[in-house]
Formats: structure tokens, sequence, C-alpha cells
């Protein structure tokens, strides 16, 4: 039932009969329109989401096909030869996954919350500068950023080895700007008052934000940590830009490369498992921010 | 704030000193790993090739920049070998694009006005391809569109088709599908935040005033919409534009070649790093142009709203 039945219902239409008739053909047109996006909208979501299930069912079969159901085995996670624990190729893909999303949380969760502090109050033409600046990698397209950061090690910071130094760093370069962006939307809600009276009680500045402004801003710190975490796992095109070689491949570098040459289920398991630690990763940051209500948690994952 | 006012303004500079050092770490951050690798592609694609090693020698001093390679790359782009890529690009992002507005649009609106107390699902549900592996989501259409795989036996039960489609070698049609299942995500998402922020109100006061619901969602609901629908649009077409694993996955034919391709072909394939350093000039150009044009456009509809 939408908003507008209700309403229809609250204050029925006074007028002569044919405003009546006029009335319920309008109402009869407000519900089928649902109907029809309702459907659309199912039909979408059923789009979106089935294929990546079949792929994740086809993880579990027990032959060589990817098309074919053969029936349910674990065999493509241990146990055959070409399974990802037993292939040195895929598990470590997965290591590397890993170690590079780890890593690149542990840089970029606290560089993001301190810019996203210092440009809250930093005031004047160089902070908005600096803000600016943040903003910029969200707008550019990953193919642009990959590739200058692949010219400038290559030609520039040649201290910074391709593989995984280069790709930790890569990597922070994108993340910092979400962290910055939730834990902004964060202080912004809590407003500075809490600041304002702890200076006034006496703390110094750095105290009221150590022991005032961080304690609230943890639920926004953790979730920004684990977007970042699956936003690491998930990157593919600044990570295959910085990895020279087969040493430091992560999951989607794998998947992209060998899908077309020898692909079997392990592909799928591969896959399957980065899904599951990314889906580990964002449901924790949910569960953080869901204390504000469940929609308001999506939304503002959504406006990321 | 006002208490302390006179105290606050006296310490001002020390004030403004402790946030510009928490901001420092990330500014510097950003400026060494965002801003001077986007010159290192300036100094690539302006630079030298050592005649020896066929190796680009980048040149840092803009005094001394060399614009021939870039010159000629632009010219290829405009009229040589590289003018279909680039139309082609075009061609798909578009397409693929108008297919996100139509199937986009109806699913947000659903999801802002009609989904109810399903609302939170369905959210969760749209949101979820967002946070899947793009390349994971690929390699699911990879298995279903196999000479074997589901989508053929599919249509073949349904008699749609005598025999087995051959989507996955050079089929375009599966290129720009694939482009708007990577992406219609990115599109839903910020075009749903707009809608959902429609006011009600507004609404109901055009039904008020006679509007039927077809001329209340033309009059109010869209022109409200606006700003979030090329919000959505810049979003999605964005990364679409750099794109080149998609293609690769799906078609792997150079009859499909995207800009991004060839970006990758000099960059990582090839010797020749100055011409892969000028298309990515010239493709942001073109990006950059595009958000210019989002921008005031944006802002002009802020201002007719208001």
């Amino acid at each position: 039932m939408t908003t507008h039945d209700v309403r229809r219902h609250e204050h029925p239409p006074r007028g002569p009969r044919p405003r009546v008739r006029e009335e319920r053909s309008r109402r009869r047109a407000v519900r089928r329109g649902p109907v029809v996006l309702a459907t659309l909208t199912w039909l979408y979501v059923a789009w979106s989401l089935l294929p990546v299930l079949v792929a994740v069912q086809f993880s579990f079969n027990a032959g060589r096909s990817r098309s074919t159901w053969q029936g349910f085995s674990l065999r493509w996670y241990a146990g055959d030869p070409a399974s990802v624990a037993a292939d040195p190729g895929l598990h470590t893909a997965l290591v590397n996954s890993l170690v590079l999303a780890a890593l690149t949380t542990l840089v970029a969760t606290p560089l993001g919350v301190a810019l996203a502090i210092g440009l809250a109050r930093w005031r004047g033409r160089t902070g908005r500068a600096a803000g600016g600046l943040m903003l910029l990698p969200l707008a550019t397209p990953e193919i642009v950023m990959g590739s200058a950061l692949y010219l400038v090690f290559t030609n520039l910071y040649l201290f910074v080895p391709l593989g995984r130094p280069a790709m930790v760093l890569g990597h922070v370069t994108f993340s910092v700007s979400y962290v910055v962006i939730i834990v902004r939307s964060r202080l912004a809600s809590i407003g500075d008052e809490y600041e304002t009276a702890a200076r006034d009680l006496g703390a110094s500045r750095l105290q009221a934000l150590r022991l005032v402004v961080l304690p609230l801003l943890t639920p926004a710190v953790f979730a920004s940590a684990m977007i970042v975490f699956a936003s690491s796992m998930d990157d593919f095109v600044i990570s295959a830009f910085l990895s020279p070689d087969a040493s430091s491949v992560t999951v989607p570098i794998k998947l992209y490369s060998a899908v077309r040459t020898a692909p079997t289920p392990a592909l799928n398991a591969l896959a399957t498992l980065l899904l599951a630690a990314s889906a580990l990763a964002l449901v924790l940051a949910w569960l953080v921010l869901r204390r504000r209500g469940s929609t308001a948690a999506l939304r503002d994952m959504a406006s990321m | 704030m006002r208490v302390t006012g006179r105290a606050t303004a006296r310490r001002g500079v020390a004030r403004t000193g402790l946030w510009a050092a928490l901001a420092a770490p990330g500014t510097l951050w950003l400026l060494a790993l965002f801003a001077v690798p986007f010159y290192a592609v300036a100094a690539v694609a302006f630079g030298y090739t050592d005649p020896l090693f066929n190796a680009p020698i980048p040149e840092w001093d803009p005094r001394y920049w060399d614009v021939t390679t870039f010159g000629e790359v632009v010219q290829r782009s405009l009229t040589g070998d590289l003018r279909p890529v680039f139309l082609r690009t075009l061609l798909y992002v578009g397409v693929a694009l108008t297919v996100c507005v139509l199937i986009g649009y109806p699913v947000a609106y659903y999801l802002a006005r009609h989904a109810g107390r399903r609302k939170g699902l369905l959210l969760a549900l749209v949101l979820a391809p967002w946070w899947i592996n793009y390349i994971t989501r690929m390699l699911a259409w990879l298995n279903l569109l196999q000479d074997d795989g589901y989508v053929n036996d599919l249509l073949m039960a349904g008699h749609l088709i005598s025999e087995p489609v051959r989507w996955l070698s050079g089929n375009p049609y599966t290129v720009i599908l694939a482009l708007v299942y990577g992406y219609i995500p990115f599109f839903i998402v910020p075009l749903f935040s707009t809608l959902d922020r429609v006011d009600e109100r507004l609404l109901e006061a055009a039904r008020d005033l006679g509007c039927t619901g077809a001329r209340a969602f033309w009059h109010v609901t869209l022109p409200l919409s606006r700003h979030g629908l090329m919000t959505a649009a810049a979003i999605t077409a964005l990364p679409m534009f750099g794109d080149y694993y998609t293609t690769t996955l799906v078609s792997g034919s150079p009859t499909t070649t995207m800009v991004g391709n060839q970006i990758e072909f000099y960059l990582l394939g090839g010797s020749r790093k100055e011409l892969g350093a000028s298309l990515v000039l010239i493709l942001s150009a073109l990006l950059m142009a595009l958000m210019a044009y989002y921008l005031i456009a944006t802002r002009r509809a802020e201002r007719d709203l208001t």
C-alpha cells in the first residue's frame, strides 16, 4: 500500500460522482504502477545476483565443468592437486590479497582519520585546497591512477620496487579518501558541542580530541577500516598495473589471467573465498554502523 | 564557542597549526602519490625516447617538453588508426549508459518510493553487487555464457535460437551487456539517494492540484531527480571510459578494443610507454571536459530549483 492510498482513505473525495470515478481509475493506475515496478526491481535483483550464486555453486562441483553440475564436493578447495589449497599459484594469490589488504588498512585508516579531523577544522585557502585534493582520487578512473602510479614508480620513485611495496602505496592512495568521507560525515553528525564542553572544562585541544572526539568516532573508524579492507581486496586495476610478476599476484589478477586460459572450478573456489573475506569485513562494518539504524547504515555505505 | 571567542581569536594561529598538522601527512601523501604521478604521466608523454634501448626518457622540466609524440597520438586519435577505438569506446559507453538509465531509473524509483517495509532488504540486495569483486562478477557470466552454458541452454529450451550463440568471441552486445552488468549498481545507488530525498508532500501537492500520476512524475519527480541522474551518469561513465578488463574478459577480440586496452597495451605490453602516457593524457582531458560540463550543469540545475 502506498502513501497515496493511505491519504485517499483519510480524505475521501468530496466532489460529485464523476470525480469519484476518476478518482477510482487514478487509484488503480497508481496501484498498477508499483506492480510493474516491483516486478522489474525483483527481476533486476535476480539478474544481478543469480550469476554470482551460480558461480559460487560451481565452486562445489564434483566435476571439472563450470557449466554442468556433477554433484557436491569440496575438492576444488582442498584435496585436488589443482585446488586452492594445493595449487601454489592460487594459494599465493589468496595470501597476497589478504596481506595487501591488511597492510593497506593499517596505513590508510590512521592517515585518513587524521586527515578527516584536520580537514574538518582547517580553515583558509590551503585547507580548502587540501580538501579538494582529497576528493580527486574518487573522481579519477582507476586506469588513469594505475598508469600514473606505474609511471612514477618506474621513472621517479625508483627506490619503491613494483610488487607489494608499490601496491600498498597505491592502495592506500585510493583508500584514504573513503576513510576521510566516512569519518567526516560522522564528525559532522557529532557536532562540536562535546569538544567545546571538554575545552571549557579545561581539557587541552589534544586532550579533547583524544578523550572526547576519538571515542565518539570509534564506530566510524572501525567501519571505514573494514571498507578499506574490502575495497583493497576487490581492487583489480591498480594492482594489475603495479604487479610485475607471479609472486605479487592477487586474487582478482589471478582470476583475470587464468579465466581465459585454464579455467577449472578452483577459480570459482578462489572467487568464493575472496567474496567471503570481503563479505565478512562488510558485515562487521555494517554491524557497527547499524546502531544508528540499519537503513541509515546502508545509506552511509551507499554514499561511498 | 561564543564565550571563548576572543581567546580563540588570539590562539588562531596555534589552532590552525594543530589542524594543519593533523591533515599534513594525508595531504603530503596525496601530493606525492596522486599529484606527482600525474605529473610523471606528462613528463613521460612529453619526454624523449632513448634511441639505443628504445626506452622512454621522461622530461621533468616543462621548458624542454617535446610534443611530437603527443601530437602524433592526437592525430592518430582524430583521423588515424586510433579513431575507431575512440568512437567504439564512446558508442559502448553511450549505449551502456542508456541501458543503465532504462533499467536503473525504475529500480531506484521503486526502491525510494514504493518499497515500503522491504526497503532495507531491497537496498541491501541492490548494494550487494557493489561489494562483490568486479572480476568475480564477470567470471560468473563467463560460466553462464559458454557455448554449453546455462544461457544458451535456456534460449535453446525456449526455442529462441536453434544453435548455441557464440557469446564470448568478439560479440559487441556481450561487451555492452557486461558493462551494464558491471557498472549499474554505481548508477542505481546515487540515483536512489536523490529520489529518496524528494519531498513526498510536493507530489501530494501536485496531485491535489489535479496532476495525474504521470504528469506529477514528469513535472515534479523528474526535474527534482535531474541532479541525481547526472551524478549517477557521471559516476557510471567515468570508470566505463577507462575500462579494459571487461572487453578482454568477455570478448578478447581486437574488434571490441576500447581506449583502456590501448593504454594497457602501450604501458604494460610494449616498449612505447610514451604513447600510453599520451593516451592517458587525452583520456584524462576528455573526462575532465565531461566533469566540467557536469559541474556546470548541476550548478545550473540547482540554481533553477531555488
